[in-house]
């Protein structure tokens, strides 16, 4: 079964949806990137649903459960590129989609993730020594 | 009221709900809908073909190209011979969901487009009809 592509972008995951999904795939997806989130430490996901030209409510609820994944694993998540009529459609189905960042464009999107890192008062050179800490003798 | 083309696709596997949309897509361009009118279609046909899948079984849907007094349509036709709905009402309230889903399919589905048709039989099945007009 094909795979949607998981990119590591310094503390951040990109993901690029580009196919039309079947909802085991959507499905899939959502584990696939709880594990990267986990096995690459990264503090922010990007989801990129621009070539997306449809969304019902299976996929907005698997964008919600990433967000909240996301959360859970302290990663921050940001939707970006939502289509005009996708979003026209969503909220006449009745979907808001609260509790999901949505941004623009994968510009604003990684603005955004950043600012949410410094607000953290961490940066990249923070994450560098975080494995250590558990070897530092107390 | 004429029906000027016909098909009918089987709904008994994920990849033939996606088929439904991509099927639906292409003719609601064909039909010249405006981009947000074909997005809510094949939403409003996503939504009904997952639950032709998951609830009633299995079926089929009918894709018919409708002209009535020069305006044009997209009308489909979800049958299927699953469990049928038991509280039809129930089932139509935004959020009610018998199974693990938002609860908004159905309900969703009827408002994404001008007419909304349901018809079911406990132990008999469901047919549900969706109509959009340009």
């Amino acid at each position: 079964m094909e795979r949607i592509p998981i990119l590591k972008m310094g503390p951040f995951l990109l993901v690029t949806i580009q196919v039309d999904m079947h909802d085991r795939l959507a499905m899939s997806l959502q584990d696939d990137l709880t594990q990267k989130i986990v096995e690459k430490k990264a503090r922010g996901v990007m989801l990129d649903i621009s070539a997306l030209d449809m969304v019902d409510s299976f996929i907005a609820r698997m964008i919600a459960h990433i967000a909240t994944l996301g959360r859970l694993l302290d990663a921050h998540t940001v939707v970006v590129g939502m289509q005009p009529a996708v979003a026209i459609t969503l909220v006449e189905l009745g979907l808001n989609l609260t509790g999901v960042k949505t941004a623009l464009d994968v510009d604003k999107g990684i603005t955004w993730l950043q600012s949410q890192m410094a607000l953290e008062g961490m940066d990249d050179e923070d994450l560098e020594g975080e494995g250590d800490d558990a070897n530092r003798e107390e | 009221m004429q029906i000027v083309k016909s098909e009918t696709l089987p709904i008994r596997s994920e990849s033939q709900v996606v088929d439904v949309r991509q099927s639906v897509r292409k003719l609601s361009v064909a039909l010249k809908f405006s981009l947000t009118d074909q997005t809510k279609m094949v939403t409003a046909a996503s939504e009904i073909a997952r639950n032709t899948l998951i609830y009633g079984l299995g079926g089929d849907v009918v894709i018919e190209e409708l002209e009535d007094f020069n305006r044009k349509g997209l009308r489909l036709i979800f049958i299927d011979q699953g469990p049928g709905i038991s509280d039809l009402d129930l089932a139509l309230t935004d959020g009610y969901t018998s199974g693990s889903g938002l609860g908004l399919g159905l309900s969703g589905s009827k408002r994404l487009v001008h007419d909304f048709e349901i018809f079911t039989k406990v132990g008999e099945g469901t047919r549900i009809t969706l109509t959009r007009w340009k």
